[in-house]
């Protein structure tokens, strides 16, 4: 048995399984170093894993859009970050506007519900748009041609809004409702990272119920088991594929507005694209066409960018260690589609139809 | 006589679902035998297993004195098997001959660099190639049609291209899934000759997997019939057609004759 | 003919459809930015082009699915032009309307809604007037655009050539002042100023253009053709691999005089266009070994590029800031490749068991990873992190330096035609054709005994190899080198460019390059809707030609397969 096993093992696994083992090393000794040292306080990394998990939520709401588009098309929307920039960059206007006229301080939360409502209907605007244009023509294309699809609409989104907007930053009004900190077991927590922390985790159960008990949700895990069985239970495909769309964009829109309200760095119109590749990265560590492993994914995402930089890159020795959040993110992506494309909680989907 | 291919107790598993179940069979050199059962019986994953698509669990498989079971697929054809597929699988956006040409793949040896520099050697080698394939193409009837895309042959031509494009690799075993599989009476009856014709001129041994039981009656000498992976009847034509074992099984669920899908 | 049937709703709704594309020319600024290039003095605009494309596209699909007759063609060209005004009238009277502009500025959020704006869709007149105007001169257009839908072919091409042509001079009027400026003993100069005032045609010179131009088709296309008798009749193929006869010798002799004359023609700046232009040739031949022949979609192809650059620089560069060796290009060269090839290898090993979406997305990730890793304070002193790797040292060709657009145009030639051939060589071969089977089935290619593992790093690796070259070539060229100039961005072009011009098609690399890689360089002034323009034309190119402007061509692979056609090219080649 074992000399068979070695016979099957080819030299591309063994370079493989020995990356893994060096990965493995290297960030278990970047974090025991940091560890060793003492860097940081308790508190230092509660206020990384506060910002984390409230980065992390944001992620898994656009995460969610992939992987229901994923489940339903087995493709992937390149372009989705691109649908969140849309909500976001668009409602920043309207939240300068109910600043301006004291709506915001007034009244927050209806105001930022109104706000989200908006970026949502625009998001889903965009996504619709999206999917009518350019991917329902190609349904039935070779896999290739709606990826290619979805790179040209990136680009022609985000050069749209910018000649829309124009091409420098806005920034959300500060919400003074939503300043502060908030004591949580013996930490200091950014209020808004809470609100946005249990807003976007409220959505998320939404949407979980929505697919779970509603007799559109049915429909739509139908189409994603078998398109074809489905059809023949009189399910009608295109609007099953329409909603998911709808559902994802309204999602990745409700994002655009938490990211404004906590991030001051201000939107424009290349904002989508970082966030969206990352959430990709969560929608497939947790498993891709996986709704909560989306949620879970993104969680875990926000939380690895967020403590990474500080804990293995610097635990090497490594200057400047935040200039690598970005990579970090990126060999998380790199690393689990090498090592386990199914993700966490996910079955290998992705060769199902290949 | 002597082996060709022998398995022993061959078992593929899919999660709870035992596709081949122990499976032994012996195939003689230069015989043509056939697999047959029901949908679902574990035909193609068994071809699977030969040609190392899967790795058995359990069991050996042994292609002339040589152990091949968890080789790659590409090794193994290297070795002399060659197949076809149930639902045709050709390259659809190359041409006949080209499709010919990477089924020679296993004999042609010029590296890349002989194929910049055009050496000698790689000139005399494409040219002795192109012979070969255009040979192949007379042999399975689509003389003239070498330079048409592969998915705009029409179905027949298809199946004898698949056939060429398998014997292009030269094997000394050659696995047929299904090669009558849509086609009409008159079709079938060509292939049936053909099939013949493989193993009378050429030496290949055939073993192929048939719905058609005329077929599998008129040609094979040995069949195996499996049944949830097992192997439930072997013998020759007669043997079988009175087996009630074999009976049961194909009458008891009514699926005699029917076409097989998506079976692996 | 079939009856076509429509309902005066099919019209209304393609007429919105045109005013919504009017009006997002308008709303993203495209329409202003463009006004200011004037095609023929006084009173066409590349503006007015832009506000007119529109509704000619609307009209040509209209009447296409709904006229059959001339008269149904007018009609549906005059009323689908006519609504397609409806909403750039809305939107002047909201950007004019002093009521809402108390409650609400547009141009606070739509930065694009400018009184310029306003005054182009109004034609510079009174709100109302202006509308009115717009409405008759879109359904003029509607109505000339039918006509020339229906007209017969022979005067349709002509007419086409013509507005093509003469639109196409105005356009780039400034690029033919140089390349006229560039003709002996000041005849250029003359020339040019009696086609142009201030960068325009004139009316008079517009007039001739266009008349010689439809003239000259006019007359060539009632001449019987013969086929062999025009243009070129040799492919890279024959090159490759049959040989020539005296004609084809004579037309590859002109092309070579041509293309080595052509820096010296045409001037610095376009020289430098033509360097750009080549450079992306030789990493799109790269990139289409790995997309086109394999199948494998690669969009981290920019870092094989940078290590190139980077092993380059960092091997030639002789300052005190960066440790160099302070070797010279020639030495160094090898290298490039080498470490392009080497991390092609290295970074192809991790994604062989991946396919399509995956693969694009891990490969992305990789040239994203190596970008961050090179603009690092961690690697910055290897890789001189955002300050980059300065004084990188020009190649030197028996004595002469190189450096300038002129010269180095000569490195990409040499390098795009050796990569060509390779390419070509490679194609038609035994690998060439193991990449095909792996990208049409990569199940049944190993089935045929193809070891893909060694099939699919031949790929990467040769695929970094032009890469790098292209990189090594270009730091070179540049002499200093940043992080930033090796962004997503270049991966994207060089794999638009493929795509656009044919996946698989050598031709189609060099279609796709000068398209989307030498226009936009000769239309810097529209720089900011460059990547706009890239996203509509891969949108549009997917779901109207998605084998690309010139396709592989299948067929024409000389395979001979079967005797009579070998038998039929002995005798040619034979007889001349």
């Amino acid at each position: 048995m074992l000399t068979r096993t070695l016979a099957r093992l080819s030299w591309v696994d063994l370079i493989l399984r020995v990356f893994q083992i060096i990965a493995a090393i290297v960030i278990v000794i970047g974090i025991v170093n940091v560890f060793r040292s003492n860097t940081y306080t308790s508190n230092q990394w509660a206020t990384l894993v506060f910002a984390g998990l409230a980065q992390g939520s944001i992620y898994a709401l656009i995460a969610l859009g992939y992987t229901l588009v994923y489940g339903i098309l087995l493709m992937i929307n390149f372009a989705h970050g691109e649908v969140y920039m849309a909500g976001a960059f668009s409602t920043v206007f309207l939240a300068g506007y109910f600043s301006n006229t004291g709506f915001l301080q007034s009244s927050p939360i209806l105001a930022i519900i109104i706000m989200i409502i908006f970026a949502a209907a625009v998001s889903t605007a965009i996504a619709l748009l999206l999917e009518r244009i350019a991917y329902r023509p190609l349904r039935n294309a070779p896999r290739l041609i709606p990826l290619i699809t979805a790179i040209g609409a990136s680009f022609t989104l985000q050069y749209t809004f910018r000649g829309l907007y124009g091409a420098e930053f806005k920034s959300y009004p500060q919400v003074p409702a939503l300043s502060g900190t908030v004591n949580v077991i013996g930490f200091d927590v950014p209020l808004v990272q809470l609100v946005v922390f249990f807003a976007a985790v409220g959505l998320m159960i939404a949407l979980y119920l929505y697919v779970e008990r509603t007799k559109s949700g049915k429909a739509m895990r139908a189409v994603s088991e078998d398109k074809d069985v489905a059809r023949l239970m009189g399910i009608d495909i295109d609007r099953v594929i329409v909603t998911t769309f709808a559902l994802g964009g309204a999602l990745a829109g409700a994002a655009g507005v938490f990211n404004g309200l906590f991030r001051p760095q201000g939107v424009f119109f290349f904002m989508g694209f970082f966030p969206g590749i990352k959430a990709f990265t969560a929608a497939v560590l947790g498993g891709i066409g996986n709704i909560p492993g989306a949620m879970i994914g993104g969680l875990m995402l926000g939380l690895i960018e967020s403590l990474g930089p500080n804990s293995i890159v610097e635990g090497l020795g490594i200057p400047s260690a935040n200039q690598l959040k970005d990579a970090i993110a990126f060999s998380v992506l790199v690393l689990i589609l090498i090592y386990r494309p199914q993700g966490i909680f996910g079955e290998r989907l992705a060769e199902k139809k290949a | 006589m002597s082996t060709i291919l022998e398995t022993k107790s061959v078992t593929k598993r899919f999660g709870g679902l035992v596709a081949v179940n122990a499976l032994d069979l012996v195939i003689e050199e230069n015989s043509i035998s056939a697999v047959i059962g029901p949908n679902g019986a574990g035909k193609t994953t068994f071809f699977n297993c030969i040609t190392g698509f899967y790795t058995p669990e359990e069991g050996g498989i042994v292609f002339n004195e040589k152990e091949i079971d968890g080789l790659r697929t590409d090794v193994v054809t290297r070795m002399g098997i060659a197949r076809t597929y149930q639902n045709i699988r050709l390259f659809p956006a190359m041409t006949a001959i080209e499709n010919v040409l990477v089924g020679q793949h296993p004999h042609l040896h010029t590296s890349w660099i002989s194929a910049v520099t055009r050496s000698a050697g790689f000139k005399d080698e494409e040219e002795s190639a192109l012979e070969e394939a255009r040979r192949l193409l007379r042999f399975v009837g689509l003389k003239g049609m070498g330079d048409q895309l592969a998915r705009n042959l029409p179905y027949g031509a298809q199946r004898r291209l698949e056939i060429a494009r398998a014997l292009a690799s030269q094997p000394a075993l050659l696995l047929l899934d299904e090669p009558t599989a849509g086609m009409n009476p008159n079709e079938t009856g060509e292939m049936i000759r053909f099939v013949q014709h493989l193993r009378d001129e050429l030496g290949i041994t055939i073993l192929l997997i048939e719905h058609d039981m005329r077929v599998v009656m008129t040609i094979s000498e040995q069949i195996t019939v499996l049944d949830y992976g097992t192997k439930i009847a072997e013998g020759g034509p007669k043997d079988i057609q009175s087996n009630p074992k074999v009976i049961e099984a194909y009458l008891g669920r009514g699926a005699a004759g029917g076409i097989e899908n998506g079976s692996n | 003919m079939e009856e076509k049937t429509y309902t005066w709703r099919d019209l209304i709704n393609y007429g919105l459809l045109g005013s919504v594309v009017t009006l997002y020319f308008g709303m993203i600024g495209m329409l202003e930015l463009f006004d200011e290039r004037i095609l023929i003095t006084p009173f066409l605009s590349l503006g007015d082009v832009l506000l007119f494309s529109g509704v000619i596209g609307i009209v040509f699909f209209a009447v296409n699915k709904f006229a059959s007759s001339l008269n149904e063609a007018f009609k549906v060209g005059a009323v689908v032009g006519a609504v397609s005004a409806i909403f750039p009238i809305v939107l002047s009277f909201i950007a004019t309307s002093e009521l809402i502009a108390e409650q609400f500025v547009i141009r606070d959020v739509f930065v694009s809604v400018t009184d310029r704006l306003v005054e182009i869709y109004n034609f510079g007149l009174e709100p109302i007037v202006g509308s009115l105007v717009l409405i008759v001169a879109f359904a003029i257009v509607g109505v000339l655009t039918a006509l020339f839908i229906k007209t017969d072919p022979k005067i349709e091409r002509p007419l086409l050539m013509g507005i093509v042509l003469t639109l196409g001079i105005g356009l780039f009027s400034e690029n033919v002042t140089q390349i006229l400026g560039n003709l002996p003993a000041g005849i250029g100069r003359s020339i040019s100023r009696l086609l142009f005032t201030n960068k325009a045609l004139t009316i008079v010179s517009a007039l001739i253009i266009f008349l010689l131009t439809a003239g000259i088709t006019y007359w060539r296309m009632r001449r019987p053709t013969t086929g062999e008798s025009r243009g070129f009749n040799f492919s890279f193929e024959d090159i490759s691999n049959r040989g020539l006869n005296r004609a084809q010798m004579i037309q590859l002799a002109i092309v070579a005089v041509v293309l080595l004359l052509l820096p010296w023609m045409v001037g610095s700046f376009l020289s430098q266009v033509l360097f750009n232009v080549g450079l992306f040739i030789l990493m799109g031949l790269g990139l289409n070994i790995v997309v086109g022949y394999a199948g494998l979609l690669d969009l981290g192809y920019v870092a094989f590029f940078a290590f190139g650059a980077y092993t380059m620089g960092i091997l030639t560069t002789a300052t005190s800031l960066n440790p160099g060796l302070g070797l010279n290009f020639w030495t160094a060269l090898p290298f490039a490749i080498l470490i392009a090839v080497m991390f092609g290898i290295i970074l192809g090993v991790p994604v062989l068991n991946m396919r399509g979406d995956y693969l694009a997305i891990v490969t992305l990730g990789f040239g994203e990873i190596i970008r961050i890793l090179a603009l690092s304070d961690w690697l910055a002193p290897v890789m001189g992190g955002a300050q980059g790797v300065l004084k990188i040292a020009k190649p030197v060709f028996f004595g002469v330096e190189m450096g300038s657009p002129e010269t180095m145009y000569y490195m990409v030639l040499a390098g795009s035609l050796l990569v060509g051939f390779v390419a070509i060589r490679l194609r038609d071969s035994r690998l060439g054709r193991q990449w095909m089977a792996m990208r049409e089935d990569e199940d049944v290619a190993e089935a045929m005994g193809i070891n893909l593992v060694q099939t699919k790093l031949m790929a990467f690796a040769i695929g970094a190899a032009f890469s790098g070259l292209a990189g090594a070539i270009f730091s070179a060229r540049v002499n200093n080198i940043f992080p930033h100039s090796f962004n997503l961005l270049i991966s994207i072009n060089a794999l638009s460019l493929i795509i656009v011009g044919g996946i698989g098609s050598i031709p189609g690399v060099i279609i796709g390059a000068l398209v989307l890689v030498g226009l936009p360089e000769l239309l810097r002034e529209f720089s900011e809707y460059r990547l706009l323009m890239y996203g509509i034309l891969l949108i549009v190119m997917m779901l109207v030609r998605p084998e690309g402007f010139i396709p592989a061509e299948i067929y024409k692979r000389e395979l001979r397969a079967d005797e009579e056609t070998e038998t039929e090219i002995e005798a040619q080649v034979t007889s001349s």
